[in-house]
């Protein structure tokens, strides 16, 4: 268990490294840094002097080290574009993308399942065969489709919903947090079916067929015989088993919603990292790209972490194989 | 009257070409303590038998005639309320029959409880007895399926079967998948349980040995319908039905010697879709006669047949 | 051989899902490369476009010119068909040159990684796991960004479109090359690569020409779901301003116009681009997963 765990941080630091390599190049190589911190009225003796104040000049090796150390130190240089340092910027942002993910992931994962299930247990019957066409068109529209469409409808027609922004924030001392005003929660509701709509429907249509799968399985055709009701037998020993792939998927999925909610915060304009990545992608502000790239990186690791940790936790099987030294 | 009698059963199943009839006119008592063996080929109807008795036919199949009554109760028409409780089964694989993301001991108390309505403490004291019957240490009752051995693991299907002191067993293969040495212990075990309780068994098998070890009757089966039944020295030693002297010929003995071809019976057993007239047996039996062809022989309590010795 | 084509062709014409999709698969490749001849105004042509025609709704009469446009049209007049068709043809250019690009980088990676095996099967791989850890939308623009940093911003309107393409195609290899690798670490084994390389024939030669032939379903298969993810993602970045350019606007484009007109109730502008889109990627997605299940169920 605790080789496993060893072993695991150990392959999510390399990953790590490679993708802080991929960020170091990107600042180092793409565009001329010094440039992009001082312009173009600088004279050539102000640009050396910041070249050698920055360490330009180093040996490129002991430059990532140097940089790698920054970044770990949440240092991450400063905006081409705006001038501000990037480290701000980002703990300024963070809170609303991570709210945004949060409620849209909890969003999909709970409709997710529940209409999984739904679909596997009422296999035949007319709602669940109208669910499940309707999941094939929700695969194939583009998030920032659905996104248009939801505003379209709930915005302009409708007038239910606030089209763009993030209101109602409250400041929690460095947090700002819209989900302690109504008008925060109304402003994040098309926000976050935008983000979550793609990822409950692959949720649903994985838990469907993992749901079917294990219901043809002997254990449950031996939990019937031993006169467990049907509901229980649904929802308390197929369900468990069910979610093991599950969770793999819906794991990377989290991931995922960080990656996307690029794409809904520009369509609703919410204020977080992801509209200010878009934002220096159009202004070619590398020192932001490279930040970003680092942040997801960093989730993105921990996220997958996170799930090999809760599948030992889950499947006794696994565990069992970690015990023994190999898995 | 006996324990659980089944009167004429008939199973069907819808299909687009038509409705297949999986089982016909299958009719047999079971006592109490009696141990009735099920033999046939596979797809003989032997499983489904099984599965209409528990009540667990996959649909579209379903009971089209007959009944099935326990102590003189009519059980086919709300099965759920009898499986489990008064009816228990084990099932062939016990490498897949048990959930593998729950204890067995929680597997054992979640049975106790449905059925007993026990507290916890008595649940599990009760589950460590049922596991301590079956000759598995009490304290394993924390470990996972999936730590056990095959011949341990259907020792858990069986205590598990037994939880709630059904009045019958249904047996599906439960030793096919074990190992031959495991097999014995594992059919010394479920008799002498069963004996203990007095418990009704139904085995369903393919193993002749198994049935001329385990069984006290035996009722033969050949494309969903019953060919004979009788005292299981009775059917081994003095087959009436030709199908059963064949079955029987095509069975290796250890006495038997080596160098003896063993018998054959020609042909196949058909499908359920291209059942022939008359006999289903016919078209494989040496000694078919214009009759078999066009009449099926009623089955009169001890076997299906025309044919006579005499 | 012919057996699997007669099979093949058996199971699509049984499969209405497939005749459909592909159908309207075909109508719009063909509407996208005949454009110039269908489309009623080209939506480039400047001195084309009159102002007065702004804002003209579907099929009636526009208040000043009395022209009537079969979808309407957008703010400055042109012809919303017209645009839908153009669109479409950059759509579909940037969506097959991506995936001709993933596909190829893909098959050679893969090939090299099971081949050579070692330290360069490591190498790729790693890459490959490391790569599909992240999103490929984000891979995309990460690239995107990049090369707009390595490009002179005077070009960077002209190679747009080549820059979407590589973006895209880069993001997408990962599924080809782990594919053709399996097949290769397979066939690698097989004797008759042994028996070219005792006779010193170039086995790398040999491998390609018996394994290509033996990827061709599963690559076809990945090819045809990776065209929709493509066409997806290029109507995303295009979308967020960071694709096509505004000279050559792909459908992506198109609906990012048409957004800002929601609210003042020309809502033809969105819709039609939308719509065409939205078919587009449906037929080609429903396409694909008739593919998979009928060539290839054990792919994932």
């Amino acid at each position: 268990m605790i080789y496993t765990l060893f072993q695991r941080v150990i392959q999510a630091c390399f990953v790590l490294l490679l993708v802080a390599l991929v960020a170091f190049s990107m600042f180092r190589f793409v565009g001329d840094p010094v440039q992009g911190m001082l312009g173009q009225e600088a004279t050539s003796a102000d640009r050396e002097a910041l070249r050698e104040r920055l360490g330009l000049t180093d040996p490129i090796v002991l430059q990532y080290a140097r940089f790698v150390l920054n970044a770990v130190q949440g240092e991450f240089g400063v905006s081409y574009r705006t001038g501000e340092s990037v480290a701000d910027m980002i703990s300024q942002r963070l809170p609303a993308t991570l709210e945004l993910a949060l409620i849209s992931g909890t969003f999909a994962l709970l409709l997710g399942i529940g209409l999984g299930v739904f679909t596997a247990i009422r296999r035949e019957g007319f709602v669940a065969q109208s669910i499940m066409a309707t999941s094939l068109v929700g695969v194939s529209l583009p998030t920032f489709l659905i996104g248009v469409l939801l505003i379209w409808v709930f915005a302009v027609e409708l007038s239910w919903l606030p089209s763009f922004g993030r209101s109602g924030v409250v400041d929690l001392g460095g947090w700002s947090t819209s989900l302690l005003t109504v008008d925060g929660w109304r402003s994040l509701i098309l926000p976050a079916i935008t983000l979550g709509l793609y990822q409950m429907t692959l949720i649903m249509r994985l838990v469907r067929a993992e749901m079917l799968e294990v219901l043809r399985q002997d254990y449950i055709k031996f939990a019937r015989a031993r006169g467990i009701s049907t509901r229980r037998i649904h929802f308390k020993h197929a369900l468990k088993n069910t979610l093991i792939p599950v969770i793999t998927v819906a794991g990377l999925q989290i991931g995922s919603i960080i990656a996307f909610s690029i794409i809904t915060e520009t369509v609703f304009q919410w204020p977080g990292v992801g509209l200010m990545f878009i934002n220096a992608v159009y202004f070619v502000d590398i020192p932001v790209m490279s930040a970003y790239l680092l942040l997801v990186g960093v989730v993105f690791v921990s996220i997958n972490l996170a799930v090999d940790l809760l599948y030992l936790v889950i499947d006794p099987r696994l565990k069992a194989n970690a015990s023994e030294g190999h898995s | 009257m006996s324990l659980l009698s089944v009167q004429g059963l008939r199973v069907e199943f819808p299909t687009r070409r038509g409705v297949l009839t999986a089982l016909d006119g299958v009719s047999f008592d079971l006592d109490r303590g009696e141990i009735l063996g099920l033999v046939g080929e596979s797809g003989a109807g032997k499983s489904m038998t099984g599965a209409a008795i528990m009540g667990l036919i996959e649909p579209p199949g379903h009971m089209a005639g007959g009944q099935i009554t326990l102590e003189g109760q009519r059980i086919d028409q709300h099965p759920e309320r009898y499986r489990g409780s008064h009816i228990g089964m084990v099932f062939q694989d016990p490498l897949t029959s048990l959930n593998p993301l729950q204890r067995i001991g929680d597997q054992l108390m979640e049975t106790l409880k449905i059925h007993h309505g026990l507290d916890d403490a008595t649940a599990k004291r009760r589950a460590m007895q049922a596991l301590d019957e079956v000759g598995i240490e009490g304290k394993r009752r924390d470990h996972y399926p999936h730590e056990f051995s095959g011949g341990m693991r259907q020792r858990v299907v069986i205590a598990l079967a037994l939880a709630s002191d059904p009045k019958v067993l249904v047996a599906d293969e439960p030793t096919t998948a074990l190992d031959v040495s495991i097999q014995a212990q594992i059919l010394a075990l479920l008799k002498q349980l069963c004996r203990d309780r007095g418990t009704g068994i139904v085995l369903i098998t393919h193993d002749m040995g198994v049935i001329a070890q385990t069984t006290d009757r035996v009722a033969v089966m050949y494309l969903g319908r019953l060919v004979e039944l009788g005292a299981t020295d009775q059917v081994i030693h003095q087959a009436t039905h030709p199908y059963t002297q064949g079955l029987m010929a095509s069975t290796p003995t250890l006495a038997g010697s080596v160098d003896q071809d063993l018998f054959q019976i020609p042909g196949a057993m058909p499908r359920l879709d291209a059942v022939p007239a008359g006999c289903a047996f016919h078209p494989r039996c040496d000694r078919a006669m214009p009759q078999c062809k066009t009449h099926a022989p009623e089955f009169d309590g001890r076997r299906a047949c025309f044919w006579s010795e005499s | 051989m012919s057996r699997w084509d007669s099979d093949f062709v058996y199971a699509f014409k049984r499969s209405p899902v497939a005749c459909v999709s592909a159908g309207v698969v075909c109508l719009l490749v063909l509407a996208a490369v005949f454009a110039p001849w269908i489309a009623p105004l080209n939506p480039f042509d400047m001195a084309a476009l009159n102002l007065m025609n702004g804002f003209t709704p579907p099929l009636a009469p526009n208040a000043f010119t009395g022209e009537t446009f079969l979808l309407g049209t957008d703010d400055q007049g042109r012809d919303l068909f017209s645009a839908i068709l153009y669109g479409l043809r950059v759509s579909l250019f940037v969506g097959f040159a991506a995936v001709a690009l993933a596909m190829f980088l893909g098959v050679f990676l893969g090939l090299l990684a099971g081949y050579r095996g070692g330290w360069v099967d490591t190498l790729i791989m790693r890459m490959a796991d490391v790569q599909v850890t992240f999103p490929s939308i984000l891979i995309a623009m990460l690239i995107y960004g990049v090369a707009q940093g390595l490009i002179a911003p005077d070009n960077r309107g002209d190679l747009a479109i080549g820059i979407l393409i590589l973006s895209i195609g880069l993001s997408e290899w990962v599924q080809f090359a782990r594919t053709v690798r399996g097949t290769t670490l397979v066939e690698k084994e097989k004797e008759y690569v042994q028996a070219a390389r005792l006779m010193g024939l170039n086995p790398l030669a040999v491998m390609v020409r018996h394994i290509l032939p033996n990827v061709t379903t599963p690559v076809l298969v990945i090819a045809t779901i990776t065209l929709a993810l493509a066409i997806i993602a290029e109507a995303t970045l295009s979308f967020l301003g960071v694709g096509a350019p505004p000279t050559e606007p792909s459908l992506g484009t198109l609906i990012r116009i048409g957004q800002d007109f929601l609210f003042s109730g020309e809502w033809w502008i969105l819709l039609f681009p939308a719509l065409t889109l939205l078919l587009l990627a449906l037929s080609v997605n429903l396409l694909g997963d008739w593919l998979r299940d009928t060539l290839n169920p054990r792919l994932k």
